[in-house]
């Protein structure tokens, strides 16, 4: 008798753990993004609210930079990501590349009623960030440097300089130090730009590969101007380091969500696709973080104050004085090809 | 015999001609036979130009830390027991500190608003900051500092095999100190130097997070090579050739060191 209570529990047992393991597995995603201080943000402001309100299970990776691993998962024929919030060239190359899926606007209402340009087959805008002229009040307290024109110019703004070392945004920015408006960037005059990135390189201290290693060089006076991502000025500000920045010639750029094709939950992915752009959900996130909402209906919902939304990349205003970056350009064959001239303009 | 030695065998092959002949195959495999990868490592100057960069750093650490190690493991050899504990242990000690704390702390040494810039500039001996950081420059202080251990352990093994009267017989046929130095003591520690030199080179050469922190983005090493690939060229296959010319390089190196000193009389422990 003993034993066959002792079975029968067991059964039950085995039971409900079957059953649970089922509903997890149906009723979850694996999500992954670029860690740190920025992804404590969304899970606060997005991740878990979403998770609440559709009632499934969010599990979080971060890399910094997802790329090659979206590579090496969907090639093995067997992902285990997700959802990926990365920079949408990389959702757009893979979309070409067959490693992203392709999106069904029908089935997410938030983001088909986004702007044309916030969106592409296989990626929504998720948030936005900006690479922006950085500058030290130190060295320059009053005439500081605001138009990729005053970068270049070392005569009138003596100091040390930092840019990127990529081609993206910092081909955009010798351009418009170049003369060109930023409405008129694309298609890139690569030519142009590598010519103009000549005339600078001599007096680039740094060529930084983090975002990390920009703000330390910032902080530490190891530069007096560089061109940064806003957030991380707008960071190493807030710990007291006499930096400022402009969103002025500013390059508008954006992280999206895309889906790695054959996801292990395709369904539940594009659910909760449709919830993270929520406007509500997306008007959170800039309380936590300085970096725009990806769906610009977020600033008509009243959760971002006037004054907030002042200080944000995506605000209308603030966008209006930047270049809005074209991830179209960048992953069409001309794009790719400044990306390989790039390694060569280095070490030359 | 084999049964014993089996074990390892299995291991081996799983964790490194696997991998390796995976790493070669995807260098010339995709889609189909391809020497695209290495075609672009052979003829575009950028690839020359790393690997000549690479090879002048690794010589530069290796001559230097063969200076800085030396009388260290000499020191090391020729003290009391307790005193040559002592120092191994300084020498052996950052070894447990990540290589990426230790090149952070260079960082804050040498940088423009570092101790050292600003220490000199008190004493009123410099009055622009020295360029010490993001060049080849502070790339190669670092590496030294973190390779050093490698020629110091091996320098300090050879010299504790050398017999103390051979020393001492020099001296009562009556050399100079200098002398058995020169004629005895040199010589017989030259397994050492090489064990360490080679040790010292071709971890070098594969050195990666040193010179992306601290050269500043234009030393780029061949190490860099193979990550940029990755992002760059989107292929593993491109950044698998580069890793597999560099192996061979260290291959040939290893060959050509082996034909004047039998090598496994250095690495090994007879």
């Amino acid at each position: 008798m003993k034993m066959k209570q002792g079975f029968g529990l067991g059964c039950t047992l085995l039971g409900a753990i079957g059953l649970t393991g089922a509903a997890t597995a149906a009723e979850q995603i694996t999500f992954v993004s670029q860690g740190g201080a920025y992804q404590q943000a969304q899970t606060v402001a997005i991740l878990d609210p979403s998770a609440k309100k559709l009632g499934i299970t969010i599990n979080q990776d971060s890399i910094p930079d997802a790329w090659p691993a979206i590579k090496t998962q969907v090639g093995s024929g067997k992902p285990i990501w997700d959802v990926v919030d990365t920079p949408t060239g990389y959702c757009l190359r893979g979309g070409e590349q067959g490693l992203i899926e392709k999106l069904d606007f029908s089935k997410i209402p938030n983001a088909a009623a986004m702007p044309e340009a916030y969106r592409s087959p296989y990626s929504v805008s998720y948030e936005f960030y900006s690479s922006v002229l950085a500058y030290s009040q130190k060295t320059f307290p009053k005439d500081a440097p605001n138009s990729w024109v005053d970068f270049w110019d070392v005569k009138k703004f003596p100091g040390r300089r930092a840019l990127r070392n990529h081609p993206i945004a910092t081909l955009e920015a010798a351009l418009m130090a170049d003369g060109v408006a930023p409405d008129k960037l694309y298609p890139l005059d690569v030519d142009r730009a590598f010519k103009k990135l000549e005339e600078i390189k001599p007096n680039i201290t740094v060529w930084w590969t983090s975002g990390a290693q920009s703000a330390q060089l910032l902080n530490d006076g190891e530069v007096d101007m560089e061109m940064a991502w806003n957030g991380r000025v707008s960071a190493v500000a807030k710990e007291g380091a006499k930096v400022s920045f402009t969103y002025n010639q500013g390059i508008l750029q954006s992280t999206s969500l895309c889906i790695l094709k054959g996801a292990p939950n395709l369904d539940t992915a594009v659910k909760f696709l449709n919830e993270a752009v929520d406007p509500v959900h997306q008007a959170n996130l800039p309380l936590h973080i300085d970096y725009g909402p990806g769906n610009p209906k977020a600033f008509e919902t009243s959760v971002i104050k006037p004054e907030r939304a002042a200080q944000l990349p995506s605000e209308p205003a603030n966008a209006a004085k930047q270049a809005l970056m074209s991830y179209a350009w960048w992953s069409s064959p001309a794009g790719e090809a400044a990306e390989k001239r790039w390694a060569s303009f280095m070490q030359k | 015999m084999l049964a014993l030695v089996s074990p390892a065998l299995l291991v081996i092959l799983a964790l490194i001609v696997l991998p390796v002949g995976w790493l070669a195959w995807q260098s010339i495999y995709h889609d189909g036979f391809t020497l695209e990868n290495y075609r672009r490592v052979f003829t575009e100057d950028i690839y020359w130009r790393s690997f000549a960069l690479t090879f002048e750093i690794s010589l530069a650490v290796t001559a230097i830390a063969l200076l800085l190690g030396y009388p260290v493991a000499y020191l090391a050899n020729s003290l009391p027991k307790g005193w040559s504990i002592l120092i191994l242990s300084l020498v052996v000690l950052p070894f447990w500190t990540s290589v990426l704390v230790r090149a952070y702390a260079w960082l804050a040494l040498l940088q423009r608003t570092g101790v050292i810039n600003q220490f000199l500039r008190y004493l009123d001996v410099i009055s622009e900051p020295l360029a010490l950081v993001h060049n080849t420059f502070g790339t190669v202080v670092a590496t030294v500092h973190i390779l050093l251990p490698f020629m110091v352990l091996p320098l300090y093994a050879a010299m504790q095999k050398i017999p103390g009267d051979l020393m001492q017989a020099g001296a009562s046929l009556g050399a100079s100190p200098s002398l058995t130095f020169c004629r005895v003591f040199l010589p017989l520690s030259l397994p050492g130097v090489l064990a360490g030199s080679t040790m010292v080179f071709v971890l070098c050469l594969g050195f990666y997070i040193t010179p992306e922190l601290l050269g500043g983005g234009r030393t780029v090493m061949v190490s860099m090579l193979v990550s940029r690939n990755v992002e760059l060229y989107n292929q593993f296959g491109a950044a698998s050739a580069v890793a597999v010319v560099l192996l061979l390089s260290v291959l040939a190196i290893f060959f050509v060191v082996s034909r004047f000193v039998a090598l496994d009389r250095v690495l090994g422990q007879k």
